[in-house]
């Protein structure tokens, strides 16, 4: 049946029986509704169907193409020189090659989440049933899927549920993914508004991941006080066996930890993580441990604690073997996404794999079924562990010296670094005995190996900083709070308001990657100011971890001096990369709880609620993959600006606004249906910042909204404004623009900023009901 | 040392890639020549590499060749100690340059060439992709490394020939230009 169909019925049943009960999905299905609300405009939308939102965001936010190449090579009448104006082949232009590569970037992106998603989805039904009730929250979460109402119009209550939902989903990426090839699409308009569509499905399918597993494995469920967990390089009791699981995709994670409980063993032996899947770890047992962010995972293997390790899907090293295999760890891999072409040993014996992974006669298995990993990684690690005496792939400190006097200082590493990092000048260093330097590189250090791979002494050079930093990375113990999943209901009512009206000054979500241009401590340092400023702080995935890694004075982390409420002033963390969609999703109860905007298939109100009057910014500051930009894509859509570091410009595409053209800048009044100008706000979508000083300052700025009171207006300029003169020494020159009347000017800058409006001829404008829809205007006018 | 080859060396731009300056000269001509430059400063200008004052030799080139200057980050504070700016980031700028009917930096509408001092490598790199494809402004790398999607580059220098360079693009352009072919 196809999507029109499925429109044709929902209005036969709104005018034949008034309320919809039920009614019929594209995919075959009826699903039993009860739910009152009525349908709008979009539930399941195709691909056009929010076309025309998009073209509103992108006339604002025109996109700025930063070309990795001047060349297309996708076709063999490739390769095609497109550079300039002109056009390959096919007749494609250099514009909508880049929309069409960021387009295949967020496909990549959500087809990773909505495989992910179906692959727990599928595993949690065969474990607990199709009719298992989700719960993400009990009574403190009445909006339980916020992002799956609002696109798909359902209101999912099992598992099963979940499976419609990914049907959708997995539709419409093909459908995306088609449009890239030779000869479809050919304008960067609908490029650009397909990666939208593509970053909305992201959103659903990170949902229906969360949503499943908070659920079945009874993670923190909306908990503010979720607990304390042991993250760092020394968190490890390296005298006990130990695991490590790598990766996003918790069930085999979880399947050790059960194995281990149920035959008495927890705390014989340890079980530690990187990147996501320690995080959603964490969430189903308190005793396990973080080790870092995805950027850990060659310093920590190399360290050679690891007596096991497990990989499951994303973000994992694709030599992460070879790294094993150095320091004799047997590896074994849990996913079909991820096979490392180890033999699959599903089917063997446990008994018979574990002696092969002990003895060392394979490397690795592939095993894929839950039920027997958590026995095969256990008993393989009590025994290797005796076996291997933490076989470190590090030289110690001597070999350092030794190996670094063999450096031909031709700059290679270096010129390969992605930070530029100035790695010979520490490694003559080295090879006169001095190590400091080596050490400190570690912390501005991304841990991708290029450097090493360039070298053309093969240089252990990762290494060397590993050794250099040793006694460091030994004493590195923080806590990180739990992911505590969605945000209460009651949260939402409490904050909707200061938020809608401005005057709490915005909600500020640092998520994402470790692939930071300089240390992961500019995220801490960012989020702490923030947090004193009275902002609300959320956090996810490796950001959420290198937030945890610094202490303040009296040895406490970001965690522990600050609350994990979404409240003025609290820093929380959601969870894993999934978990991001309670960020969003908070942002979309806002408007359907405090407000009580109808949510269900209502997809371009609340996005225009959300731009128009929620305060948010995403800060995505070691953006990297491809999810990085499918979920960044998802919040665009949705109204919330994304600000990445400077590595983000290799997105290649920027979507920025241009302040001084005020005919960019008008609003309807919902009221009159006026057109009135508001002001940059905000004024970019998405921005690549680049350092750290140039973030902090656009964070405030782009949390303002037309719909901001004069009282939260002037609480959000006292933030920008007082940012801008401690990092730049001056008023911000383009604060007129934000001023709509002399209420809005912060009462300690009064006179300083009434003086510079009178320079610029400034007028006193009116503070609209803002709305970007013309069918929202309330009172037409004549 | 001066290779034309990009100093990180996966960046391989494609069929058009940059000149490369291998006299100062050129660059003080093309400044000359251009009817409208902009010099163009990121935020490393003040990481001091080697102990450079780098704001001191970007002051005096946009003093010497008349340029107005836009600066992103802390190189705005420090520069407007000496002379004007306008701070601005690096995106931003890059957008409103491919737009011909920008008003500019100073306020006297399209610049036809701009000059780019103290950017990240990658991201110089990237901007100056995004102003080749979409404009037809014409752009100089002073940096100490090859930037090939500029239309005029340095080549990958030693800090030492670096300074020279600069120091002879100061010198040419306080002279004034007489008979550089470029
Ligand atoms: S897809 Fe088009 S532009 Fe790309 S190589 Fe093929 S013909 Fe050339
Ligand atoms: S491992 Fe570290 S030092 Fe080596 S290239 Fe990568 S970021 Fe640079
Ligand atoms: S690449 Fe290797 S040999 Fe060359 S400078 Fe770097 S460490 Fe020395």
């Amino acid at each position: 049946m196809s999507k029109k169909t499925l429109r044709l019925k929902i209005d036969e049943l709104k005018t034949s029986l008034g309320d919809i009960k039920n009614f019929e999905l594209s995919i075959g299905k009826i699903i039993e509704e009860a739910w009152e609300e009525e349908f709008g405009p979009t539930p399941f939308p195709s691909t056009s169907d929010l076309r025309s939102w998009d073209l509103k965001l992108i006339e604002k936010y025109k996109p700025f193409y930063m070309p990795f190449c001047d060349v297309c090579c996708l076709c063999t009448m490739g390769k095609c020189d497109l550079t300039k104006d002109k056009r390959g082949a096919c007749g494609l232009n250099m514009a909508a090659q880049q929309s069409r590569i960021v387009l295949l970037a967020c496909c990549i992106g959500a087809a990773t989440h909505t495989a992910h998603a179906r692959h727990l989805v599928e595993h949690l039904i065969e474990k607990y049933g199709r009719k298992f009730l989700i719960d993400v929250g009990g009574v403190s979460v009445e909006v339980e899927a916020p992002i799956i109402r609002l696109v798909c119009g359902i209101r999912p209550k099992t598992l099963e549920d979940l499976e419609d939902v990914l049907d959708y989903v997995e539709k419409e990426i093909v459908q995306l993914l088609s449009a890239t090839h030779t000869g479809q699409e050919g304008s960067f308009i609908d490029f650009e508004s397909k990666i939208f569509h593509a970053g909305m499905l992201d959103h659903v399918a990170m949902e229906a991941a969360d949503i499943a597993q908070i659920s079945a494995y009874g993670f923190p469920k909306a908990d503010p006080e979720a607990p304390l967990i042991e993250i760092g390089f020394g968190v490890v009791d390296k005298s006990k066996p130990t695991i490590l699981v790598i990766g996003h995709n918790v069930p085999s994670a979880i399947s050790i930890v059960d194995y281990l409980e149920d035959n008495g063993l927890r705390d014989k032996v340890e079980v530690c993580g990187i990147c996501c899947t320690a995080h959603d770890l964490s969430r189903y047992d308190s005793k396990a441990k973080i080790i870092g962010p995805i950027s850990w995972q060659l310093r920590f293997i190399r360290s050679g604690i690891p007596d096991v390790i497990v990989v499951d899907e994303q973000c994992i090293r694709a030599d992460a073997l070879i790294e094993a295999q150095k320091i004799k760890a047997p590896l074994i891999a849990t996913s079909e996404k991820n096979c490392l072409g180890l033999l699959d040993k599903t089917a063997d014996q446990p008994a018979e794999v574990i002696k092969d992974l002990v003895d060392g006669k394979i490397p690795g298995a592939l095993i894929l079924d839950n039920d027997k990993i958590g026995e095969i990684a256990v008993k393989t690690a009590l025994l290797t562990a005796s076996n291997r005496v933490k076989f470190k792939s590090i030289p110690d400190v001597q070999g350092v010296i030794e190996e670094a006097k063999k450096c031909r200082k031709c700059n290679e590493c270096s010129r390969a670094c992605p930070n530029n990092l100035p790695i010979p000048k520490a490694i003559e260093e080295a090879s006169k005995g001095g190590l400091k330097d080596l050490a400190e590189l570690l912390d501005l250090c991304i841990g991708c190996g290029r450097c090493e791979s360039a070298c053309p002494g093969n240089l252990p050079i990762h290494s060397f900083m590993v050794v250099a930093a040793e006694k460091k990375l030994k004493e590195e113990k923080f806590k990180v709070r739990a992911g505590r999943g969605a945000i209460q209901d009651i949260e939402i009512r409490q904050v909707g308001s200061p938020i809608v009206l401005g005057e709490i000054p915005g909600v500020i979500a640092f998520v994402g990657c470790a692939n930071y241009p300089k240390s992961g401590r500019e995220v801490a340092e960012m989020a702490e100011e923030f947090a004193k400023r009275n902002y609300i702080i959320v956090s996810s995935g490796c950001a959420a971890m290198s937030m945890a890694m610094y202490k303040n004075e009296e040895g406490k982390t970001i965690y522990e001096m600050y609350p994990g409420v979404f409240d003025a002033g609290g820093i929380s963390n959601v969870g894993s990369c999934v978990s991001n969609s309670h960020i969003a999703g908070a942002a979309i109860k806002i408007a359907s709880i405090f407000a009580r905007r109808k949510l269900r298939g209502n997809y371009e109100e609340i996005a225009d609620y959300i731009l128009n009057r929620v305060g948010a910014v995403g800060v995505g500051w070691g953006a990297m993959s491809q999810k990085a930009a499918s979920i960044a894509s998802g919040f665009w859509r949705l109204g919330i600006p994304v600000i990445v570091g400077p590595h983000g410009f290799k997105y290649r595409r920027m979507l920025l606004g241009r302040k001084e053209r005020k005919e960019d800048w008008y609003v309807y009044d919902a009221r009159s249906g006026e057109k009135v100008y508001v002001g940059p706000a905000p004024e970019h979508l998405f921005y690549s910042a680049e350092n750290k000083e140039e973030a902090m300052v656009m964070i405030p700025k782009l949390c303002m909204r037309p719909n901001d009171t004069t009282k939260g207006r002037a609480i959000k300029l006292t933030n920008y404004i007082d940012l801008h003169k401690k990092i730049y020494g001056t008023l911000p020159d383009d604060i007129y623009m934000f001023i709509r009347t002399v209420a809005d000017i912060p009462i300690t800058m009064k006179d300083e900023v009434l003086k510079f409006l009178k320079e610029k001829e400034w007028e006193e404008n009116i503070i609209p009901d803002p709305t970007l829809l013309p069918r929202l205007i309330r009172k037409r006018r004549e | 040392m001066c290779a034309a080859e990009p100093w990180q060396k996966a960046e391989i731009s494609g069929p058009m890639k940059s000149f490369v300056i291998q006299k100062p000269d050129v660059a003080a001509a093309l400044i000359k020549k251009a009817k409208h430059p902009v010099l163009i400063v990121g935020h490393e200008a003040v990481e001091a590499e080697n102990d450079i004052n780098f704001i001191d030799y970007i002051v005096k080139i946009a003093k010497a060749g008349k340029i107005p200057i836009i600066a992103s980050g802390k190189s705005f504070s420090e520069i407007r100690k000496f002379t004007s700016a306008l701070l601005m980031p690096i995106v931003e700028a890059a957008n409103r340059l491919i737009d011909p009917n920008w008003s500019g930096a100073d306020g006297l509408g399209h610049h036809d060439l701009a000059l780019f001092i103290a950017i990240p490598y990658y991201v110089e790199w990237l901007i100056l992709s995004g102003i080749k494809h979409f404009s037809s402004v014409k752009t100089i790398s002073l940096d100490r490394f090859y930037q090939p999607h500029a239309s005029w580059s340095f080549p990958n220098l030693t800090v030492k020939d670096w300074v020279k360079n600069l120091n002879d693009l100061i010198k040419a352009l306080e002279e004034g230009l007489k008979n550089v072919d470029v």
